[in-house]
């Protein structure tokens, strides 16, 4: 356990190594600069600008400079949002997209694997063949085109919960279903693959032979193996809902990193892109480190 | 080769007759043909323009006699005629951002499985270290900054899906380098060249065009949410994503201009998902048995 | 076995024109056809019949575990109730309670996600209410009673932590722990070992008088029946063909399928089949102190990859129109052995030596041009063959590379006169692998092999996936094919009885070494190692009067792990004479009498 803590840790620092140049080198080679904006300001002004950020030196100093305060937890400050730095901006935007994500997440597993596990069960009846229709529906409608019928059908016409913006729980409603939507649809087309190939298995048959009730075979022997498959998609699942988080952001209004993001890349906040950049790769390696250590706990032939 | 009772039957001619035996996919087919049709007949089928605009009709619901069989938008442009050039787009993107993934994909890992140990080791390291990336941000990014240019979405966009090919084409390339009838070959002093040609490519192939059909949607899917943001194609062109995105600012006053390029859209990854669905388990010899 | 009194009580099964049929994509399939029996108490019936012939069927249906698509009609009477009407919770009552069952592959019967523990105890919980301590308890008591090693140890790990013997035993500890008055085993030795094997009959046979239940043994093996069963039921494609108790079932079959059943059957102690001698006394091949060892990834990130040595120094030697015998339990490195001599896979040290040219010498394109010499036949037919490829294709391929000049006409020409010397039509040359039998497959494997008259074929373990019936045809193709191409074989196998059938010299191997080389008369009358004489004695003979003839020790425990072999004799580990020097001294192979041993021992 230590020696594979030890080993992804190492592992994980080439990986934020070419995580960091890549966005590095992605950022400054492109045209364009923070400073460019509509009004021309002076030579002068933009050279004193440049020096002040350490923008008048070469590429690869600018990024050993950069690592160099990383390593003391300094993302650096905000080039478009002049009195902030990049920390205390994710500090602002992260609770908000983290309780996004992680309702949105968990609902997802518990919708995908309890709907996946019935329709396995009732494999090839009518009731399979419409909940994994619908489940494909949800893996072809990006979520883009969801978020706004949401709002058209319970916030518009219903006007069950608010469009959007922040406060209380009915606030997120729209937006967390909008984000797990996908996630459900692909999760439940898992679990029903998966259970239905466990099911299939000579260790159920021997459960079945000796008398156990469907409920203790689930329970005990099937739904441990069929939701492996499941904790291998945690990690492209996260990474889809940081992405999905990007529009539902934007469409539901909500102050997350996703829409900072956006807006950074747009107005050329090089510090503030490569923070969030750097800050979701971290959270990325992490989890994934996690969902390996439930990996091993579900599947005690895999040896760390 | 004579073609008599004798002839024996592939497992691929099975495998289609499976396929086909089902309604619901030749149904899928049917309507993706449809759609591709209607697409590429696009400029035959209506006499507007994609970006002309029709100040008669501003704002108009579908309708027949006014020819905007779709409706039109805010400013009277078809959405009939938009949706189908979008399409063309779409399609494309998907097509060929597939492809670049494919071929290097295919070749990443075809390498790695067949070479295996240190250099198979390597490679598969450096699609881990790609796999951490958030790959969607860098896209972001290459929009962003390299101007939202048509062929940068291919490239960007299938050197992004290239990931899941290779891990695919290697795994199933080390298991067929230990399969008995890949050994017999060797024992049989047949070449690695022709081991390759006969024997590991065709029995890839099944895999490889499944993973290509449910990869066209994927990459489709990828431009349109690029194109929701503002980042994929530019005016006048335009796609089903920056479609769903302009319908949905209209969404109240005019719905129609978000349901006719959202229907499209979503037929279009049904149909490709459902397709690459039921040719994985027409290809997958385990038993169906209690299929209705 | 049990005096005939069992007769007088009363049934405790009974089976009436029990019927089962699949609906398919092609139809109906007929499974079971109108099979009655009855079982008593205590009793020990076999069902034995080939593959397909529904004996797996028939009990399956009566536990409730066929697939949706079945049919099943007809009654099975239990206890008085019938087991066909009973639903789904009623059946849960009676099953792992009143009837358990013993699945044939441990590894994957056991669930792989669970430890011994926690699936046993949830039948224990389940049937005799039991809080979790006592199941613990329970579960604890009969682990002990199936003489698990480490019970208190073995208790809480998962099943790949065991071994294969283990993995059974554990099944049975389940499955008795309810006391069941049935006991259901369908092949539950066919995955194992021999030696393993003849432990778990053992095992079984004590505990059905321990427990006094009675036994369902299904098995293809006739020595299994023989040694374990009071009553014999031989089915054949869903029917029942013959009923009797064991001893004149073996003496007078009545059916003529029981007969030629039996008469397929190899037997240990019984040579039916006559062996020309070997055309030549120049080696064609040899091969000297072979050595293959295998990376296994370590567990440490910085350490280098251990070595798994499967084979540690092997020397042979094989004359022209000669079959040497190789023979070992899973994990000797028979299989290795087969493809380091033909270089399938690189030797980490000695050589091949073919026709006098040592192969490590020669070029690659030298190399590549003996290997029309030597060829190899597979053990899994089916997956020797590339499911994409017509047999035309499969069986031309190889001509290829040696007469590229060969035209299509030719070369369509030689195929179909090989097909037919296996046994084939020509006019299957356009069908798919995926469209013939077992046996068939295996036939267009050896007709690959004889495309261009090679000198030597290795066999590895190439009937062992058969049926026993078309085991002895292809076997015998084998024979006639050495006869009329004077060809040498090289066969591997772990079945003895096979490998006396078909060699001229056999070979013993344990954990990658020769244990023991002899003319197969001499091996199977006197042999001297005493693995050899564990593995000898462990062949179940298919004849109820001469169970344990030989009577030479049994041997216990498993195979220790290649990785790590125990010093000095490898065998010591579970030798019944080892002394203190085996632990220490590695035995050479010696002459003894007219034998080769590895054995201090041995005299």
């Amino acid at each position: 356990m230590l020696r594979f803590t030890a080993k992804r840790f190492l592992g994980a620092i080439p990986t934020l190594l070419v995580l960091m140049v890549l966005a590095f080198a992605l950022i400054r080679v492109a045209p364009g600069g923070p400073f460019d904006s509509e009004k021309q300001l002076s030579a002068e002004i933009q050279e004193r600008l440049n020096a002040a950020y350490h923008l008048d030196e070469p590429l690869w100093q600018q990024f050993f400079r950069y690592l160099g305060n990383l390593l003391k937890g300094d993302f650096g400050p905000s080039f478009a949002y002049a009195d902030y730095t990049v920390s205390e901006l994710i500090a602002t935007g992260f609770p908000v997209s983290l309780k996004l994500g992680s309702l949105a997440m968990l609902l997802a597993v518990i919708a995908g694997i309890a709907i996946g596990t019935m329709a396995a069960l009732k494999q090839n009846t009518r009731a399979d063949y419409a909940v994994m229709t619908a489940a494909m529906t949800g893996i072809s409608v990006p979520t883009f085109v969801v978020a706004p019928l949401l709002v058209l059908v319970f916030a518009v016409t219903l006007q069950w919960f608010p469009a959007g913006g922040l406060g209380n729980w009915q606030n997120l409603v729209l937006p967390v279903i909008a984000l797990a939507l996908p996630q459900i649809a692909y999760i439940a087309r898992l679990t029903r693959g998966s259970m239905i190939e466990v099911l299939r298995s000579d260790y159920i048959r021997t459960a079945r032979a000796q008398g156990l009730t469907q409920a203790e075979i689930l329970l005990h022997h099937a739904l441990k193996a069929a939701v492996l498959p499941v904790v291998s998609y945690l990690g492209p699942a996260t990474a889809a809902i940081i992405t999905g988080s990007v529009v539902v952001e934007q469409i539901f209004g909500v102050p997350g990193l996703g829409r900072f993001f956006v807006q950074g890349a747009l107005n050329r906040d090089y510090t503030l892109v490569m923070g969030i950049v750097v800050f979701y790769g971290v959270l990325i390696i992490c989890f994934n480190f996690f969902v390996d250590i439930a990996y091993r706990w579900l599947d005690p032939r895999v040896t760390l | 080769m004579r073609r008599d009772s004798n002839q024996g039957h592939s497992l691929f001619r099975i495998a289609m007759q499976s396929l086909l035996s089902s309604k619901a996919t030749v149904t899928a087919f049917v309507v993706m043909a449809l759609v591709v049709l209607l697409t590429a007949a696009a400029p035959l089928l209506s006499p507007w323009a994609i970006d002309s605009t029709d100040w008669e009709s501003v704002s108009t619901p579908p309708s027949v006699e006014t020819g905007h069989y779709f409706g039109t938008d805010d400013v009277g442009r078809d959405i009939f005629v938009r949706t189908l050039y979008g399409g063309r787009i779409s399609l494309l993107v998907g097509l060929s951002a597939t492809m670049v993934s494919l071929v290097i994909g295919v070749f990443w890992g075809a390498i790695a499985g067949y070479a295996g140990g240190r250099t198979d080791q390597l490679m598969m390291r450096f699609v881990d270290v790609m796999y951490a990336m958030p790959f969607m941000f860098f896209v972001i990014l290459l929009m962003v900054y390299f101007g939202r240019n048509i062929f940068l979405i291919f490239i960007a966009v299938g050197a992004v899906n290239w990931l899941d090919m290779a891990r695919i084409v290697r795994g199933q390339a080390l298991s067929m380098k230990h399969r008995e009838f890949v050994e017999a070959a060797r024992a049989g002093g047949v070449s690695h060249l022709n081991i390759i040609r006969r024997h590991i490519i065709p029995n890839l192939l099944g895999v490889v065009i499944v993973y290509v059909t449910l990869t066209i949607p994927q990459v489709i899917l990828v431009e349109s949410f690029l194109s929701f943001l503002g980042l994929g194609v530019q005016e006048p062109m335009t796609s089903w994503g920056a479609l769903v995105n302009d319908g949905a600012a209209l969404m109240e006053s005019a719905p129609w201009t978000l349901f006719f390029p959202a229907l499209f859209l979503a037929l279009t990854l049904f149909c490709f998902n459902f397709i690459g669905d039921g040719l994985r388990d027409a290809l997958d010899p385990r038993d169906r048995a209690g299929e209705p | 076995m049990k005096p005939p009194s069992a007769l007088t009580t009363p049934p405790l099964l009974e089976l009436k024109s029990l019927n089962v049929s699949f609906a398919g994509r092609d139809g109906i399939t007929r499974a079971v056809k109108d099979l009655s029996y009855t079982l008593r108490a205590s009793e020990t019936l076999g069902i034995v019949g080939e593959s397909g012939s529904g004996k797996t069927q028939s009990v399956m249906s009566l536990m409730g575990l066929l697939p949706h698509n079945a049919t099943v009609s007809g009654k099975a009477v239990f206890n008085r109730t019938d087991l066909l009407a009973l639903s789904q919770s009623e059946l849960n009552r009676v099953r792992g309670k009143d009837i358990a069952m013993v699945f044939q592959d441990p590894m994957t019967s056991l669930n792989p996600h669970l430890t011994v523990s926690a699936q046993m105890s949830l039948v224990a919980r389940r049937h005799l209410g039991q809080s979790k301590r006592d199941a613990f308890a329970e579960c604890k008591r009969m682990l002990d009673a199936v003489r698990i090693p480490e019970a208190a140890k073995r208790i809480n790990q998962y099943p790949h932590e065991l071994s294969g013997g283990m993995r059974q035993r554990v099944m049975i500890a389940t499955a008795l722990l309810c006391k069941p008055k049935l006991l259901i085993a369908d092949e539950p030795t066919t995955a194992l070992d021999v030696t393993v094997q003849a432990q778990i009959l053992q095992l079984m046979r004590e505990l059905q008088t321990d427990f006094a239940t009675a036994v369902l043994l299904i098995t293809h093996d006739m020595g299994v029946v023989a040694g374990t069963c009071d009553r014999v039921l031989v089915m054949s494609k869903g029917e029942r063909v013959e009923e009797n108790f064991v001893e004149p079932l073996f003496a007078t079959p009545q059916h003529p399928y029981t007969r030629t059943l039996l008469a397929a059957v190899p037997r240990l102690d019984e040579i039916n089949i006559k062996l020309t001698p070997p055309t030549g006394t120049t080696p064609l091949l040899e091969a000297r102190g072979l050595e293959v060892a295998y990376p296994v990834d370590s567990n440490s990130f910085f350490a280098p990859p251990n070595q798994l040595k499967a084979l540690r120094g092997v020397d042979l030697m094989l004359l022209p129109g000669e079959t040497l015998g190789v023979v070992g339990e899973s994990g000797c490195g028979k299989s290795t052995l087969a493809r380091a001599v033909l270089n399938l896979i690189p030797a980490s040290a000695g050589d091949v030596v073919l026709m006098g040219e040592p192969l490590r010498q020669l070029t690659a394109t030298q190399r590549r041009a003996m290997r029309s010499d030597m060829q190899i036949i597979f053990q899994d037919p089916l997956a020797s063959l590339n499911p994409r490829m017509t047999i035309a294709n499969i069986l031309c391929e190889p001509l290829d590379t040696y007469h590229p000049n060969l035209s299509r006409a030719q070369k369509l020409r030689r195929a179909s006169i090989i097909l037919e010397k296996v046994g084939l039509k020509r006019e299957q040359l356009g069908r798919y692998p995926h469209e013939f039998s077992g046996g068939q497959c295996q036939r267009i494997g050896i007709a690959r092999a004889l495309m261009f008259e090679p000198k030597l074929i290795v066999c590895d373990e190439p009937v062992s996936a058969l049926d026993v019936s078309v085991q002895a045809k292809v076997v015998q193709l084998l024979i006639e094919l050495q006869q009329e191409l004077n060809l040498s074989l090289v066969f591997i196998a772990h079945d003895l009885a096979v490998v006396r059938q078909i060699s001229h010299r056999v070979m013993v191997m344990y954990l990658g070494k020769v244990v023991e080389l002899a003319n197969r008369d001499e091996i199977y009358s006197s042999p001297r190692h005493p693995y050899t004489r564990a593995l000898i004695s462990a062949v179940p003979i298919p004849d109820p009067k001469s169970q344990q003839r030989l009577g030479f020790a049994e041997i216990s425990g498993d195979l220790p792990s290649p990785l790590h072999p125990p010093s000095g004799c490898a065998f010591c580990s579970r030798c019944p004479l080892a002394e203190p020097r085996c632990a220490n001294e590695d035995p050479p192979l010696r002459a003894v009498g007219r034998s080769m041993v590895a054995c201090h021992l041995a005299e």
